[in-house]
């Protein structure tokens, strides 16, 4: 699903600054994986490549099948729109905007009928346990919430990938473990392929690969598939 | 760019729910707007307030008057008083050709008009018929003198506006009845309304017209005439037969044909180029200000726009994440743009068009507009296309700005 090789990334800034020094990776159609790693190594910087918000400078990046490299402005977008879907860590709904038009809005750009999308933001976010907030502005709701309405933004365009970039950085453990929890069954059931960065190892350990990053290099890889291991417990997302 | 409903609703949505965002954005095209409409308006109706002076008056005319000489000639000495006679004007008619009419007034003041127990001071003139020609008669009851009196010694009289509402506080037709002007009486047959502020002896509003002849005859004036009235034809300068006409008077009267002040030539085109020229400058005046302060408008939304997308770029980010082109960015920030001119633009035009409509009702009297303030109808369209094309410029730097905003810049804003 997701092939990296060689991928390099230089910030030009006041000084240059190579943040991505040669990562290759591959994920595979179905995985739920996580990419650890300290402060400014990276992590944010890959996951935008991955969900082409951004370029890179040398190496080759291949989305299912399709080498991803100059594209086209609308080509990018309608891999956005309909391929990938996004969890920030600020959650990034738009403020003057309802919960369920936050949720419309893929649909809006996919040129989906209003009663049509109206009716599917509804439906997700029954899903999330949101019906009852559909109406409220995102200022008038709770972190868990605001993801949550966020996570449902991200899967209303049925996408094959979900990226999150630090997607509990905001929330309290319950949350978090929460978040986790909603993306994990979407792994299960939906077999959607999820990539999450998180410098928690508790978040982590709820994923079933985790990749270490450092100093923008892939570090190792652990295989995951026995979460109850996890030094944190059962039910705990540390912080 | 899908230019739906839905689109639209999108845009509304954003603006009314950053309603003083909006508003800031659209004030200063609703200034700009409302400056404008108003300034044409105003200047068209100061236009029309200035003429209201000059009104019902023959543009192309001159007076003649007699005054005491500053030149001795012929054996007499200077500072002699004379007068014009009746015949003077059959002299000019005959001589200069290039005349259209010439016509003859006595004048008196501080004679009493009484009707009943109302009595009113008035200027007396006594005129022929063709004098409406040259101050025309605004008439709203009855006639003015005609021929018929002149030939027929009739004892009538025209009533000016005020002295008229004094007579007859009671308003109604007053042709017909009888009233006194010094020691006779006359019958009214018509009442003048003119309020021109350019008046021959005296204004009309306070002034008795009487037929000529009998005027003569009732104050013993013989056939002395105090000023000759004359029109040119179309096309004619008068300010070039000034000499001529002076030159035909002097010669019967024994007065230096060249004595300028002594057989005063009073041209009223100077006058009205005067005024015309100062219309001309009104004009470009209130375009140079509208048309200034609509460009400044336009480029304060521009401005606000433009902080505005800045400050806008997570939301713009985001929608770019989720999956909208640089185009429908663009497309949506110009519609908005768009939307908030012509909003504003229309709420500036409604607004001057409705302080214009109290100016006008405030200078209406007795039913007629004394002054059109207000703009006409293609004024209006002509300010609405001038503010669309003015709302797609406005857009299209602060557009620009947000098309390149890229999706990272969403994550990184914080
Ligand atoms: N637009 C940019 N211009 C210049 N430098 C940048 C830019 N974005 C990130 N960096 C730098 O690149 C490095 C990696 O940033 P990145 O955001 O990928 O780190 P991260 O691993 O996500 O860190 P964190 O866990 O704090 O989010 C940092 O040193 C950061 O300062
Ligand atoms: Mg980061």
């Amino acid at each position: 699903m997701i092939h990296l090789h060689d991928i390099n990334k230089t910030y030009f800034g006041a000084q240059p600054l190579h943040v991505l020094k040669g990562i290759s990776l591959d994920i595979e159609e179905g995985e739920f994986v996580s990419i650890m790693g300290a402060s400014g190594s990276g992590k944010s910087t890959l996951l935008n490549i991955l969900g082409i918000l951004d370029n890179y400078d040398s190496g080759e990046y291949v989305l299912d099948g399709t080498l991803i490299k100059d594209l086209s402005e609308r080509r990018a977008t309608e891999y956005r729109n309909h391929f990938i879907g996004f969890i920030f860590q600020s959650f990034n709904l738009i403020g003057f905007k309802t919960a369920v038009e936050n949720v419309e809005l893929p649909l809006f750009y996919q040129g989906v009928s209003r009663r049509k999308r109206h009716k599917m933001a509804l439906e997700y976010l029954e899903r999330l346990d949101l019906l009852p907030w559909a109406d409220h502005y995102p200022n008038e709701m709770s972190g868990g919430q605001k993801q949550r309405v966020a996570i449902a933004r991200a899967l209303i365009a049925n996408p094959k990938v979900i990226l999150a970039d630090e997607p509990t950085g905001a929330l309290d453990s319950k949350t978090s473990v929460e978040v986790m929890a909603l993306l994990k069954s979407l792994n299960e059931e939906e077999h959607k392929t999820i990539v999450v960065v998180t410098h928690e190892s508790g978040v982590a350990n709820e994923t079933n690969k985790i990749i270490h990053i450092k100093d923008g290099r892939i570090g190792k890889i652990e295989e995951n598939l026995d979460h109850h291991a996890s030094p944190f417990g059962i039910n705990g997302v540390m912080k | 760019m899908r230019l739906d409903i839905d689109t639209y609703r999108e845009i509304l949505d954003t603006l009314t729910r950053n309603k003083s965002r909006s508003f800031l954005t659209g004030f200063g095209v609703f200034w700009g707007v409302f400056m404008l409409v108003a300034l044409i308006g105003g200047g068209d109706g100061l236009k029309d307030l200035l003429s209201k002076n000059f009104e019902g008056f023959a543009t192309n005319s001159a007076l003649v008057f007699a005054q005491p000489t500053t030149k001795p000639y012929d054996g007499f000495r200077k500072g002699r008083q004379w007068n014009m006679v009746y015949k003077d004007v059959d002299r000019l008619k005959a001589q200069v050709p290039e005349l259209d009419v010439v016509t003859p007034m006595v004048a008196r003041w501080g004679s009493v008009v009484v009707f009943g127990d109302k009595k009113s001071t008035a200027s007396v003139k006594g005129v022929e018929p063709d004098y409406a020609q040259v101050e025309q008669p605004n008439l709203y009851y009855g006639r003015y003198i005609n021929p018929m009196d002149m030939a027929q010694h009739r004892k009538v009289c025209v009533l000016g506006k005020k002295i008229y509402k004094t007579l007859f506080p009671g308003g109604g037709n007053p042709c017909g009845q009888l009233v006194r002007i010094d020691s006779l009486y006359y019958s009214v047959v018509g009442v003048d309304y003119s309020s021109g502020n350019m008046n021959i002896n005296g204004s009309a509003e306070e002034s008795v017209i009487l037929p000529i002849t009998l005027m003569q005859q009732t104050y013993n004036l013989g056939d002395q005439v105090d000023i000759i009235s004359l029109t040119g034809r179309p096309g004619v300068v008068l300010s070039k037969l000034s000499s001529r006409i002076r030159g035909i008077i002097a010669h019967e009267h024994h007065v230096d044909p060249t004595d300028e002040k002594g057989i005063t030539v009073f041209n009223t085109e100077v006058l009205f180029g005067m005024v015309d020229s100062l219309f001309k400058g009104v004009n470009y005046l209130v375009w140079l200000v509208g048309i200034g302060t609509l460009l400044a408008g336009a480029i304060g939304v521009s401005n606000i726009m433009m902080v505005t997308v800045r400050e806008r770029t997570v939301e713009i980010g985001i929608r770019r994440a989720i999956g909208a082109t640089p185009r429908m960015v663009l497309s949506q920030i110009i519609t908005e743009s768009i939307v908030l001119t012509i909003v504003a633009g229309m709420s500036g035009i409604l607004f001057a068009v409705a302080i214009l409509q109290l100016l006008e009702m405030g200078n209406t009297t007795d039913g007629i507009v004394q002054a059109h303030f207000q703009v006409s109808f293609w004024t209006a369209v002509g300010a609405m296309a001038l503010l669309s094309v003015l709302g797609v410029l406005a857009g299209l730097a602060p557009a620009a700005r947000a098309m390149s905003i890229k999706p990272v810049d969403a994550m990184r804003d914080e």
